[in-house]
């Protein structure tokens, strides 16, 4: 190895090496602070959006299928962690969120494969649309109390049923607390919550960084490139997607489990098709295939208007009410704004995977171009063959 | 008489309504270089991709020494050691040319060692992809990709190389290369059939050749023959 790659490689290493000192620290240090607690709690929420991108990446990043009913998911493992959970706490007690992972993981990658099998053969749009159209059925299935289950609109749990928290979380809430010079420290659920989202987070960083460098992720490259070459070599085009489409669905559904233990509450209102272009926007915006971008984008869409609204309501930012509401009203016209500023400036992302730049860099315009117009010369000509054999 | 690796018996192939393929018949023999040539629409690639697994023939059957393969996918006929060489080249435009041999071995991820052996293999047969190992497959030429797209089909190691218009939209001189390379992967013992529009060239080096006409088996015989024939020399090597 020459100098110059191992200062590099140091370089990385003392890079990583804050980073991670820096997300142990720094929700310690809202959390002792008076008034700053919220964002632990903000934090939680982004993580659990990185987890659900990095799920939705897989299927759109690596092996480039358009999902836009991804929320239905994330929507599955809820209901599956929280409908399973409540029928087993008794027994289960503080376990239940950690045993429940598991059917909320089976939940979102059966549903992953059963919607999948059919739907797999489509292609660009038309695969978009149904999967739009699916996320849809779902949320709407929710809503009208599905098999008696779901208790419609009014959501889970039911009355005053409550969900039981993790072990532990309850008795560091009510032991781990002191004075700092910031103010006092207690270690909430929040905190408990962010550190188990962060563990999820990395778990599926790990995953999918393997998944990449292996036999699975090459092929899913190839697949994304040319689907008849692909085959051509060997590549099971359907069994390729299915593995994309249910690993995707299977992360969809741990987020899901997430969010109801950390919410205390799921209701249809959070699976709506804008949560999924969310999801969408987040990996668009961070830079399609690459986890760095995911976690960049999560935080930007995810966390930047809650933060900003956080610290209004906090008292930090001086805002006036009507401020308040239109953060809310015009986000979704900042975030349009700034998906279509991204796509005219800087179409691979934030931070865009090294491959995925390469497909999308302006240089190689002409490339495009030129594979364009012969795949075009081709398909022209087999449907003229075909119309006049 | 030698091995028949591959027979295609009476295949009817359909585009929705359009019977583009009415009954063709091909046999192909062990270290043989068979061609199919004839007019654009004749159904040459139409026969190809039915052998290959994308389209599936109506009736009739197509057998790899003698086991029955029409119907399979593609990716399980690749499998079975019948490797398409794809009109139009379709290589991996992004991925580097070292990468896009890499995934012609896709299948045989046991035999590491083997799999560099081919890759040595491929860059002895064109020095020219050795140069450019590193490159992206698609800032390669236009015979530069054609070389990169057989030499991937090469990595798979084929009991039946299937070439798809290999000479497409190449210069006279690299079409020259092309074939040389043609002849001499035969001489190391790979089994050929070879798609062409160039009938010229192709007969020139096949074994064998099939004159399909809009779906139909107009002709067969030696390469030479046909080369000699009257009405192959009139409709396809523009000769009066």
């Amino acid at each position: 190895m020459t100098a110059e790659a191992k200062m590099a490689r140091n370089k990385k290493r003392i890079l990583y090496t804050a980073i991670a000192v820096l997300m142990v620290i720094v929700p310690l240090v809202f959390q002792a602070s008076t008034g700053l607690g919220f964002l632990v709690r903000i934090l939680v929420i982004v993580g659990i959006w990185v987890l659900l991108a990095l799920g939705l990446n897989i299927v759109v990043g690596y092996a480039g299928l358009l999902d836009l009913g991804y929320i239905a998911f994330y929507a599955m493992g809820a209901y599956a962690g929280v409908l399973i959970g409540q029928s087993f706490s008794s027994v289960l007690g503080g376990a239940t969120y950690w045993v429940m992972l598991i059917p909320a993981a089976i939940a979102g990658a059966v549903t992953g494969l059963a919607l999948g099998f059919p739907v797999l053969r489509l292609r660009g749009d038309y695969l978009a649309i149904v999967t739009l159209g699916f996320g849809e059925i779902v949320r709407i299935c929710l809503n009208n109390n599905i098999f008696g289950l779901t208790n419609g609109a009014n959501g889970l749990p039911q009355g005053s049923d409550q969900l039981v928290p993790p072990f532990g979380a309850i008795w560091l809430q009510d032991n781990v607390r002191f004075e700092t010079p910031l103010g006092q420290f207690v270690f909430s659920q929040n905190l408990f919550w962010y550190f188990i989202v962060v563990g999820l987070c990395i778990g599926a960083i790990i995953v999918i960084t393997r998944l990449d460098d292996s036999r699975l992720g090459r092929a899913w490259v190839a697949m994304r490139e040319n689907e008849v070459a692909a085959a051509a070599c060997g590549v099971n085009i359907m069994t390729q997607k299915l593995w994309a489409f249910s690993l995707g669905a299977l992360s969809g559904g741990v987020a899901g489990v997430t969010f109801a233990y950390v919410q205390q509450f799921i209701s249809p209102e959070s699976f709506t098709f804008m949560e999924s272009v969310f999801v969408v926007c987040i990996i668009v915006l961070g830079g399609m295939g690459s986890i760095r971008g995911v976690i960049v984008g999560a935080l930007l869409i995810r966390g930047v208007p809650d933060l900003i609204q956080g610290l209004a309501v906090a008292g930090v930012l001086k805002l006036p009410g009507e401020a308040i509401s239109m953060i809310t009203g015009y986000r979704f016209l900042v975030f349009g704004l700034l998906m279509v500023v991204m796509m005219a400036v800087r179409p691979q992302g934030i931070i865009p995977s090294s491959r995925r730049a390469r497909e999308l860099h302006p240089e190689d315009d002409s490339i495009l171009a030129d594979e364009d117009q012969s795949l075009w010369d081709l398909e022209h000509r087999e449907q003229s063959s075909a119309h006049n054999p | 008489m030698s091995n028949t690796v591959l027979s295609v018996e009476n295949i009817h192939t359909f585009y929705g309504q359009i019977e583009a393929l009415k009954g063709i018949s091909v046999r192909v023999d062990e270290g043989e270089i068979v061609t199919l040539i004839g007019a654009n629409g004749a159904g040459k690639s139409t026969t190809l991709n039915t052998i290959s697994g994308l389209l599936t023939p109506k009736k009739g059957t197509i057998k790899l020494f003698g086991e029955t393969i029409s119907g399979l996918p593609v990716h399980k006929v690749t499998a079975k050691g019948v490797v398409q060489v794809p009109e139009g080249r379709r290589i991996f435009p992004r991925m580097t040319v070292e990468e896009n041999l890499e995934m012609g071995a896709f299948l045989r991820n046991k035999e590491p060692a083997a799999v560099k052996e081919s890759v040595t293999r491929v860059f002895d047969l064109f020095p020219r992809l050795k140069e450019r190992r590193t490159q992206k497959g698609g800032t390669l030429s236009g015979g530069e990709q054609q070389m990169l797209a057989m030499g991937r089909g090469i990595m798979a190691s084929p009991k039946l190389l299937m070439l798809d218009e290999p000479s497409m939209g190449l210069a006279p001189v690299v079409v020259e290369i092309i074939f040389d390379t043609i002849v001499k992967l035969n001489q190391e013992g790979i089994t050929i059939l070879l798609v062409e529009q160039n009938a010229a060239m192709a007969l020139q080096v096949a074994n064998r050749g099939y004159v399909l006409e809009v779906g139909t088996l107009a002709l067969e015989g030696p390469g030479k023959e046909l080369l000699h024939n009257e009405q192959v020399r009139k409709t396809y090597l523009g000769e009066v």
